[in-house]
């Protein structure tokens, strides 16, 4: 079994660190041919319309679509979660996203750099807080009845999961803990 | 009412920006016509000021922070984060710019200085800052003013790389040297570098900086991007680089797949096919002004 953390641009390396001090076994996906050998995906943060326009310019969009049409596990957090969503607004005209989940997101929904902020967030499933860490995060405006929501800061979803698909507004690669890594890996592998 | 509650401007969401823009491209912009041609093409960020560094030195004078309209109005045009340039020690145009809610200030040495010894306190400020730096000392001393992103300096506005490989060669030497280093030696790298023991301690166990590291001044290709990222550099900052090129659109574009692909020549011979003249450059020995002298 084994993890792929799309390695176009952004915090891939800090996705790669977490999941390795699980114990998986990890790979950075840049082309298509590097989506065949990995069984789930993490989409990191960074910049959703760079993220966006290599997806296309390296062939990977059509692939990383297939593969998450075909029941994939992925995780995306941030940017990750902006290139998951149903429906993107304040986006580029011409950024394209999966569509691989039911939830409405508005890029830097949560302000710019001044107003980004650390968090310790219930979620659900977990004992103790989750310390969420939230750089110009994406603001989630609706969700679809599919979709759980497992964590909420001032009643809007900043965690949630439909099927095999997570998305996070925050950066739990960010905070030095492994439990949300984890969680999602469990369930991917748990088949 | 909130439900939770949220501390702004710590250390971890002003260098989690830095991380967010790794593998990418900060481009020089001076309108919000260009700062669209760089979001187009892939940027990550743009760094908004009134005259690109090769500007700057051809007309001379003393180089200020940007007209607030002026940034302003790229932020309008935009929706990557905007970067903005106040001089060396001038914590009034980094106050201002704060208040303008720009993501990043760069306390930098494109800019005429307005301090001689003191560089800003960066702590004292919510909104992070980039620094330049040309050897690890350097690097250090700006860390421990609060600085949450390190450029390499190189020589802006020449499009020569030299100047560049120069400072990221004398940063990540140190780092390596400095990892191997004994406990007593330590005592030692911290004052021949100028720079805080705690510093050079943390240096020594992770192996290195505590920010990440980008690289500035002098890329004007693909393959340069590709050198400094081999190198060691996170993400490249582009100044003159693109718009003084023969055709911006292109090569900023193509820069920005250099960025992701550094490691590949043969992508990299595809996408440095057919863009033109890159700019002129300039010969270091030959230049008035050495802007990557200035900051202490």
């Amino acid at each position: 079994m084994k993890v792929g953390v799309l390695a176009l641009q952004g915090a891939f390396a800090r996705h790669l660190k977490v999941l390795g001090g699980l114990g998986a076994a990890t790979t950075e996906v840049r082309a298509a041919d590097d989506l065949s050998e990995v069984d789930a995906l993490v989409l990191p943060g960074g910049e959703s319309t760079t993220m966006s326009m290599l997806l296309d310019s390296s062939g990977l969009h059509d692939a990383v679509a297939d593969r998450i049409t075909n029941g994939m596990p992925v995780l995306g957090t941030c940017a990750g979660m902006i290139l998951l969503a149903r429906h993107v607004a304040d986006g580029r005209p011409d950024q394209r996203s999966f569509a691989a989940i039911d939830i409405d997101v508005r890029r830097n929904g949560y302000g710019r750099q001044v107003d980004s902020f650390e968090a310790d967030l219930d979620v659900t499933g977990l004992e103790d807080p989750f310390h969420g860490v939230f750089i110009r995060a994406p603001v989630v405006e609706w969700v679809g009845d599919g979709v759980e929501v497992l964590a909420t800061v001032d009643g809007r979803p900043v965690l949630c999961r439909q099927g095999a698909v997570v998305v996070a507004s925050f950066h739990p690669e960010m905070s030095g803990d492994g439990r949300i890594h984890g969680r999602f890996l469990d369930r991917a592998f748990a088949a | 009412m909130s439900d939770v509650t949220r501390s702004t401007g710590t250390q971890l969401v002003k260098r989690g920006l830095a991380e967010m823009l790794k593998g990418g491209v900060i481009m020089d912009v001076v309108d919000p016509a260009q700062a669209k041609i760089a979001e187009d093409a892939g940027a990550v960020a743009v760094m908004a000021l009134e005259r690109v560094p090769s500007d700057i030195r051809r007309d001379g004078g003393v180089a200020r922070m940007s007209d607030p309209e002026m940034i302003e109005g790229i932020k309008e045009v935009v929706t990557i984060p905007v970067m903005a340039k106040a001089r060396i020690g001038h914590f009034a145009e980094a106050q201002i710019l704060q208040a303008l809610g720009v993501d990043y200030v760069d306390e930098s040495e494109v800019l005429t200085p307005a301090d001689e010894a003191h560089h800003i306190d960066k702590w004292a400020f919510d909104v992070p800052f980039v620094c330049g730096a040309t050897n690890l000392g350097e690097a250090l001393r700006r860390i421990s003013e609060g600085a949450c992103m390190i450029r390499s300096k190189g020589e802006a506005g020449t499009g020569n790389i030299v100047e560049a490989v120069r400072h990221l060669r004398s940063i990540l030497g140190d780092i390596r040297r400095i990892t191997q280093a004994d406990q007593a030696e330590l005592f030692d790298w911290a004052k021949r570098l100028q720079s805080p023991l705690p510093l050079v301690q943390e240096i020594a166990e992770i192996g290195q900086l505590p920010v990440p590291m980008f690289c500035a001044g002098g890329i004007a290709t693909p393959a340069d991007a590709s050198l400094v990222m081999q190198l060691g550099a996170q993400a490249v900052f582009v100044g003159s680089g693109i718009f003084k090129s023969d055709d911006p659109a292109p090569r900023a574009r193509a820069i920005v797949e250099a960025a992701t692909n550094f490691q590949d020549p043969t992508m990299l011979a595809k996408i440095s096919r057919g863009l033109g003249n890159a700019m002129p450059g300039l010969e270091i020995d030959q230049l008035e002004t050495r802007l990557a002298d200035r900051g202490w």
